[in-house]
C-alpha cells in the first residue's frame, strides 16, 4: 500500500483548494498568489537545477554504447547507438527526446524451468510513455488559448484537430482521453509488474496521481460541474495573470480553484522531483557525449593543473637509491648515474 | 559551469517557451467581450443568465439530439412563452446578430462551434435569399 500516501496527499490538496476557495476573500490567494508563487518556483527551480548540473564536472567520457563503434573501414559503425560525431549525437538525442528511443529497447527478463533465462522485448513502457507525454504536451499547448489574445491560427488549428470527432458539447478533446488512458496504464504497470512494483516509491506514484487528478478535475469542469464556470471569466483571470494585472470580480466555481491549485502544486513540485527528467534528458552524459575518446582526449575537469605528469623514468631518478637499497631492480644502475654525476 | 555555449541558450529557450503568454501578449490583456443584448429588447430566455452562460452549448446539443435524432420537436414553454427547439427557431429570434452575440465570446475563447456547418446566421440567410 505504498501508493496510499499519494492518494491521501492529492485528496488533501483537493480539500484545501475546494474548501479554501469558498472562504470569502480567499479567491485571490488561490487564484492569484498561489499560481504566481508556483510559477516562480517552477522557473527558478528549473533554472537552478540545470545550472547545478552544469556545474558538475564529467570526469570520464561515459556515453552508453549500444552498437558497433567506429573501427576499421570494412566494419560498419552503428552511427546512432555509438556516435562519434556531434551530428550523430544530435540525431541520437533527437530520437531520444521525441520518440523515447531507449525505452523502445526495453526488455523483460524471466526465468523459466531449466533453469533458463529469457529476455523478451517489452514495449509497453515505451507505448504508454509516448501516449502520456504527447497528450500532456498537447494539453499544455491547448491551454494557451486562455492566455493569449488574439489567438494565433496555429493554436486554433491544434484545437480543431484535438476535437475533430465532435463528440458532445463542449466537444471532447482526444488528448484528454489519451492522457488519462496513458496515466492509468503507467500506474497499472507499477502495480502489476512485480519488478517495477518493488522499486516504486511514493515519489513515483505521487506525480501520476497528481496529474491524473488534474486531468479529472479539468474534465469535470469542462463537461460536468459547469455551475459558475464561464470561460470568459476564467480567461479574463488568466489574461490578468500573464499581464500582471489580475482581477477576480465574479464568482468562479470551486472546481476551477481545485484544478488551478493542483496545477500549481505540480509546477512547484516539478523542479524538486523526478519530473526534472524534462531538463535532465538534455544533460545526461551517457546520451549527449560522443564515443570518441580514442580520437579526442577527454580531460577530467577535476585534474589539478599543479600536479604534473610523473613518468617512470622520473620516478626512478627520484627514488633510485632507495630502490637499490631495497633490492628492487632498476633500469639505470646506481653506479652509472653516480659516475655520470 | 561547463558547456556554457549550449546550456545557457538552452535555458533561454526554456524560459521563452514557459513565458510565452507574457511576451506574446506584450502585457495587453485585451478587451473583455460584451455580447450584444437582444436588439428587440427581450428580457426573458429559456433559462437564467448564469445557466445560459455556462451551459448553453449543452442545452443546444440536447435540443439537436432531440430534434434530429429522436424526432422530438416538443415545444419548450417557459413562463407562458413557447420556444420551438432550434437555434434559428428559438435563439436567433431574439439574439438576431450572430456576429455581435455568438461570435464575440467564441472568438475571445477560441471556440469554433460547428452549429454553422449547417445553420445560417440571419445575415447569411438574407443574402442567400437575395441570390435565389
Amino acid at each position: 500500500m505504498k501508493y496510499a500516501f499519494s492518494f491521501l496527499a492529492v485528496i488533501a490538496l483537493i480539500l484545501i483548494a475546494g474548501l479554501g476557495s469558498q472562504v470569502p476573500g480567499m479567491q485571490y490567494f488561490f487564484g492569484v498568489a498561489i499560481p504566481y508563487l508556483a510559477m516562480m518556483l517552477f522557473v527558478g527551480g528549473f533554472v537552478y537545477r540545470v545550472t547545478q548540473w552544469a556545474k558538475s564536472p564529467v570526469p570520464f567520457s561515459i556515453p552508453t554504447t549500444c552498437g558497433q563503434g567506429a573501427s576499421l573501414d570494412f566494419i560498419k559503425q552503428d552511427k546512432l547507438d555509438c556516435p562519434t560525431k556531434t551530428s550523430e549525437v544530435v540525431a541520437r538525442m533527437f530520437l531520444e527526446i521525441f520518440l523515447f528511443r531507449s525505452l523502445f529497447r526495453n526488455t523483460k527478463s524471466e526465468i523459466h524451468d531449466g533453469p533458463k533465462i529469457t529476455y523478451e522485448s517489452s514495449k509497453w513502457l515505451w507505448l504508454f510513455g509516448l501516449l502520456f507525454h504527447y497528450s500532456f504536451l498537447l494539453i499544455v499547448i491547448r491551454h494557451m488559448r486562455l492566455f493569449v489574445d488574439p489567438i494565433p491560427f496555429w493554436l486554433s488549428a491544434i484545437e480543431s484537430v484535438d476535437s475533430m470527432l465532435q463528440i458532445g458539447a463542449p466537444t471532447l478533446y482526444l488528448s484528454s482521453v489519451t492522457l488519462l488512458g496513458g496515466l492509468l496504464l503507467l500506474f497499472g504497470r507499477r502495480l502489476v509488474n512485480r519488478h517495477v512494483r518493488y522499486i516504486s516509491l511514493n515519489n513515483d506514484y505521487f506525480p501520476l496521481v497528481l496529474i491524473f487528478a488534474i486531468g479529472v478535475t479539468g474534465i469535470l469542469m469542462r463537461y460536468f460541474l459547469r455551475t459558475n464556470i464561464d470561460i470568459i471569466n476564467i480567461k479574463n483571470l488568466a489574461m490578468g495573470l500573464v499581464t500582471f494585472s489580475p482581477v477576480i470580480n465574479v464568482k468562479i466555481g470551486a472546481i476551477f480553484y481545485i484544478h488551478l491549485f493542483l496545477v500549481s502544486t505540480l509546477l512547484a513540485y516539478f523542479p524538486f522531483s523526478k519530473l526534472m527528467h524534462m531538463g535532465g534528458v538534455f544533460m545526461s552524459p551517457t546520451r549527449n557525449m560522443a564515443n570518441n575518446s580514442r580520437a579526442k582526449r577527454h580531460i577530467n575537469p577535476w585534474n589539478d593543473p599543479a600536479i604534473k605528469p610523473h613518468s617512470y623514468a622520473g620516478y626512478e631518478d627520484e627514488f633510485r637509491e632507495f630502490m637499490v637499497d631495497a633490492g628492487i631492480p632498476v633500469e639505470k644502475e646506481l653506479s652509472a648515474t653516480k659516475d655520470e654525476a | 559551469m561547463y558547456n556554457k555555449g549550449t546550456i545557457i541558450p538552452g535555458l533561454i529557450i526554456f524560459v521563452l517557451f514557459v513565458t510565452f503568454p507574457i511576451w506574446f501578449n506584450g502585457l495587453k490583456a485585451g478587451t473583455l467581450p460584451k455580447p450584444e443584448l437582444p436588439p428587440g429588447g427581450e428580457k426573458k430566455c429559456v433559462e437564467s443568465v448564469e445557466y445560459m452562460r455556462a451551459n448553453h452549448m449543452q442545452l443546444l446539443n440536447e435540443w439537436r439530439d432531440n430534434v434530429l435524432r429522436d424526432g422530438n420537436r416538443t415545444v419548450v414553454t417557459v413562463e407562458g412563452k413557447d420556444y420551438r427547439k432550434g437555434l434559428q427557431l428559438a435563439c436567433m429570434q431574439c439574439h438576431s446578430n450572430k456576429e455581435k452575440f455568438c461570435d464575440s465570446c467564441h472568438t475571445y475563447a477560441a471556440v469554433k462551434p460547428y452549429c454553422w456547418d449547417c445553420h445560417l446566421s440571419p445575415k447569411e440567410a438574407v443574402s442567400k435569399e437575395e441570390t435565389h
